[in-house]
């Protein structure tokens, strides 16, 4: 993907976090998409997001798919290594990287057409194996980078910039993840930082797959009157059900809470992940209940945002297959190698 | 009863004392795989060189299934088209397999049920023996009354071809090690049959096994079986599959020696990851994104997975990350014939996915060497930085082989390539992925989690020296011409060819490789014994070596055996090498059997006396 190198401006008295680092230590590239398109946000989200949880950049890996969306991992954490896979592989790239590494926090970054046409099958399996992986989905309701077809996350009766109208069914990634067992699944908008960066916090420090479906308009493509991905369709059509943050033991991070009543979900480490309700009736720990609630405003067409279903406690890939704390790559020779001797045992059973 | 009449031994019967072929014709799912490894072990352990090879349906119950087992005391373990002694237990296939008995042979029934319209032959000797009645006189239970039956013939073939009954009750001892229970009932389901055989007929018969010491320093065991072992001791720690015979074995086999030698004893923790994939695409996916990470990884698959997987192997070829694929070959094209066995997918391994790509390519012969060849895969992959394939095929991955026994140097060190660590990184002045510091067409690389100055971007898309994207025509170009010279490097990388010399001056070779070798052999000795001389190379790996070129270049004529119809590694050879097509004839065999050595005597022979007089 192209990008252009992005000069590094560092003057005294910029914030610092934990690790002595600026928001500019954790930016890539700079981005080649078109201007006011959503993914930039986003992009900027994810460096805040790495900033304020003072992750050193070599910590984390970010993998893509092919799209508009899976170019943006060129545009954040220069420090981390990347990997640009192929269309709607990403899930797997990642799934064997943390098999191997499993200390690395893995960041995939995906669109509607990777995710949701040509990498269904992966995204359902990376949900189904609760892969330790913070799972973005750029999701524009179009493919920008073959000029504006129609995506599988379009909604009915929702127009294309040249008129036609969408008649097939919408995909939706939070009610998939949900469905398939997927143990943490949220929806925010490009366009909302205020509730974007706590919820990517909360994605990257949930133990599993964190699924984060991310409404992202395309200026270009998809940001008419008649779409249903446009910035304008978008802020008028949002209702948030549950705002989310993590919350370190300690030093707490301040976020500006509104009224209205907080959950804390303890994480294995003792950190919290804080859930504030903002819909009265709206249970995110209740499978069935979120289904029930994500199809009803559908039908309301209301784009319901937040973290809409969580659960901590399901056993993560790492605990299913069993591996080892040590990342496999840590295991010298001679801890794998069972030796000579042991060989010449094995082969007394075959003779 | 049975009449136990033996027509006059022929001269060909006469040397059938370890030298056999017997074969057993039951139902799959009949629990006859037992019977038939209990046979093929007894014959080892009285030092008889065997091989034992599996002719399955794609079924779980119910189709005929037929074990053949080759007793040779020169040790040749090609299949015979031939059969001396036929057991037959399946009424569907009798016809058939009556019909497959030499001139002179004997087949074995069930004579429990009377045949009004037994099928005969003058030329063979049918023995009968009331193998279900027995059995159930002696057992209860529907179950294991299916199981002692074939226990039962054993017992019979110990009287009738002299097999050791110490021998074969120490076999059961060592089966049921951790169920003794169950070595008297086995036991005395090898005695009916045994005793009736020794009471009603005249044993033992021509075709019989003598104790001899053909099998000191071998083993008995499947290419899965050893290419999974390769894994454990190259160090693999991810695995990441799609279940697809015939390579399913192979990674039964990996978790099985991982689940003994890989699991820490303090804590349980496993030292490795096995994902059993959605499909073969994310296989593909996951072995490459953990050789990214550092990690040793591999999948095992067959020419349908590939065809998924050529995606991934374009992407690895042109972002450099090493992977092993092992494909166990089976019969094409598509679906095929999921349980017979070919040499077909040459072409789809060595030249994977879109746009311009090439793999290197091991070809093991046996057991032995699909050992040796996973690890050689492993060292290849991480030091070329590429993916690797390892060709094997049905016959070698799933039917017991003798070999030599595997051996192991524990001075032996993983060749992780050139991998820059933070120290050497620290050492360097700024990291470029994919510049060619050393003219060897082999860049340097950082593993994920190095320090910031490491971090590059993976990228399938155009990407110049550095690593940095690219449209540039000369940048694109300096990428791909590089990897033509990584190729280079690899041609003399890779395991050599290896030739065996006529035993006199001869301008005629033949070039085979993989399974077909030991039909090779015996094909040489045959033609030798007719006075036709052939120098043999034995392929080992693409890139092809200077020796191959230098082999065709050195010979008026060369044979290329091959079991595929179209003629693929000539094909290879011609576009490879380009050497004079002319020169290059073939011998094609592609019914999913494996090739027997008369295929190869026959062409030879018809070829080379208008090749001598012309």
């Amino acid at each position: 993907m192209s990008y252009i190198a992005k000069p590094k401006v560092s003057w005294d008295g910029q914030p610092k976090n934990e690790l002595g680092l600026t928001l500019a230590d954790y930016e890539g590239g700079l981005s080649t998409l078109c201007a006011g398109c959503g993914h930039d946000s986003i992009t900027a989200a994810l460096v805040r997001a790495f900033w304020e949880l003072s992750l050193k950049p070599e910590q984390v890996i970010k993998l893509s798919g092919i799209g508009c969306s899976s170019k943006t991992p060129a545009y954040f954490l220069s420090g981390a290594h990347g990997f640009n896979s192929v269309h709607g592989r990403m899930p797997s790239v990642a799934t064997g990287a943390q098999a191997a590494r499993r200390d690395l926090i893995a960041v995939g970054i995906s669109g509607d057409g990777d995710s949701l046409s040509i990498g269904m099958g992966q995204f359902a399996h990376a949900i189904r194996r609760n892969l330790n992986l913070l799972y973005i989905i750029e999701n524009n309701g179009v493919y920008g980078l073959t000029k504006g077809q129609f995506s599988a996350s379009a909604d009915p009766g929702s127009k294309a910039k040249k008129g036609m109208e969408n008649k097939n069914q919408a995909i939706d990634p939070v009610a998939v993840a949900i469905t398939l067992g997927g143990s943490f699944a949220a929806r925010s908008f490009s366009g909302d930082k205020r509730q974007l960066v706590p919820l990517i916090k909360a994605g990257l420090k949930h133990p599993g797959c964190a699924v984060i479906d991310v409404i992202s308009p395309c200026v270009t493509f998809n940001d008419h009157e008649g779409s249903t991905k446009s910035y304008a369709y978008t802020r008028s059509h949002l209702h948030a059900a549950v705002e989310a943050d993590y919350v370190a033991t300690r030093p707490e991070i301040a976020v500006d809470y509104a009224e209205g009543e907080a959950t804390d979900v303890t994480l294995h480490d003792g950190a919290m992940i804080r859930l504030k309700k903002l819909a009265g009736d709206y249970d995110p720990s209740n499978r069935a209940r979120a289904q029930e609630y994500l199809e009803a405003a559908r039908a309301r067409q209301e784009i319901v945002t937040g973290l809409l279903y969580i659960d901590t406690n399901m056993p993560s890939f790492h605990q299913i297959a069993g591996t080892a704390e040590t990342p496999l790559t840590r295991f010298s020779h001679e801890q794998l190698n069972p030796g000579a001797a042991a060989l010449e045992e094995l082969q007394k059973g075959l003779r | 009863m049975n009449d136990c009449h033996h027509p006059a031994p022929s001269a060909a019967t006469s040397t059938r004392i370890n030298n056999f072929v017997l074969k057993v014709a039951t139902v799959n799912g009949t629990g006859s795989a037992s019977a038939n490894g209990l046979l093929l072990k007894a014959l080892f352990r009285m030092g008889i060189p065997v091989t034992g090879k599996n002719l399955f349906p794609s079924n779980i119950q119910g189709l005929p299934t037929w074990y053949e087992i080759r007793a040779s005391r020169e040790g040749y373990n090609a299949r015979v088209a031939r059969v001396d002694v036929m057991v037959a237990m399946n009424a569907q296939t009798y016809a058939k397999d009556l019909a497959e008995v030499g001139n002179g042979g004997y087949l074995i029934y069930d004579s429990t049920w009377p045949r009004e319209t037994q099928l005969k032959r003058d030329d063979v000797t049918l023995l009968g023996i009331p193998l279900a009645r027995m059995v159930n006189e002696h057992f209860e239970g529907a179950r294991i009354r299916t199981l002692m039956k074939n226990i039962a013939y054993v017992g019979a073939l110990c009287a009738l071809m002299d097999i050791d009954l110490d021998i074969v009750r120490g076999l059961l001892e060592d089966t049921f090690a951790a169920k003794p229970k169950l070595v008297e009932p086995n036991f005395k389901a090898v005695c009916l049959g045994h005793d009736f055989a020794r009471d009603n007929f005249d044993c033992p018969l021509p075709a019989r096994a003598e104790k001899m010491d053909g099998t000191r320093g071998k083993i008995l065991i499947e290419g899965n079986a050893a290419a999974a072992l390769g894994c454990l001791y190259a160090g693999a720690t991810v695995g990441a599959w799609y279940p697809i015979t015939p390579s399913t074995s192979l990674m039964d086999a990996f978790e099985g020696y991982c689940r003994q030698y890989r699991r820490d004893p303090d804590t349980g923790e496993n030292r490795y990851c096995i994902i059993q994939a959605e499909d073969e695409l994310a296989a593909a996916g996951m072995v490459l994104g953990a050789g990214w990470a550092g990690a040793r990884a591999f999948t095992p698959t067959s020419g349908p997975g590939i065809s998924l997987m050529s995606e991934f192997i374009g992407f690895g070829y042109y972002t450099e990350i090493p992977a092993v694929f092992f494909d166990v070959q089976r019969v094409g094209p598509s679906t095929g014939m999921p349980t017979r066995t070919q040499q077909c997918d040459l072409m789809s391994a060595a030249y994977a996915s879109h746009g311009d790509t090439r793999h290197p390519v091991l070809l093991p012969a046996d057991p032995r060497e699909c050992f040796e060849m996973a690890v050689s895969a492993f060292d290849l992959a991480e030091r070329l930085q590429t993916p690797v394939f390892v060709l094997s095929d049905l016959d070698i991955g799933m039917n017991d082989w003798m070999v030599d026994e595997l051996s192991w140097d524990d001075n032996y060190r993983p060749d992780r390539g050139k991998v820059l660590d933070d120290e050497a990184l620290a050492g360097i002045g700024k990291f470029h992925r994919y510049l060619d510091s050393d003219g060897d067409g082999i860049p340097y690389r950082t593993l994920p989690g190095s320090s910031p100055s490491g971090s590059y971007f993976v990228r399938g898309s155009g990407h110049n020296q550095y690593g940095g994207y690219t449209e540039d025509a000369t940048e694109y170009r300096q990428v791909v011409d590089r990897l033509k010279l990584k190729w280079e490097t690899a041609r003399s990388l890779v395991p050599a060819a290896i030739e065996r010399k006529a035993s006199s001056r001869t301008d005629i070779g033949v070039i085979a490789f993989g399974s077909s070798h030991g039909a090779v052999i015996e094909a040489l000795d045959n033609l030798h014994a007719e006075g036709i001389e052939l120098d043999y190379l034995r392929l080992r790996a693409i890139p092809f070596g200077a020796e191959v070129d230098q082999f065709i270049r050195q010979h008026r004529l060369v044979f290329i055996l091959e079991q595929n119809r179209d003629a693929q590694m000539r094909g290879l050879l011609l576009l490879e090498l380009g050497v004079d097509p002319d020169r290059l004839i073939s011998i094609l065999h592609y019914d999913g059997l494996p090739v027997p050595s008369d295929r190869i005597v026959d062409t030879i022979a018809e070829h080379i006396p208008q090749q001598v007089t012309a």
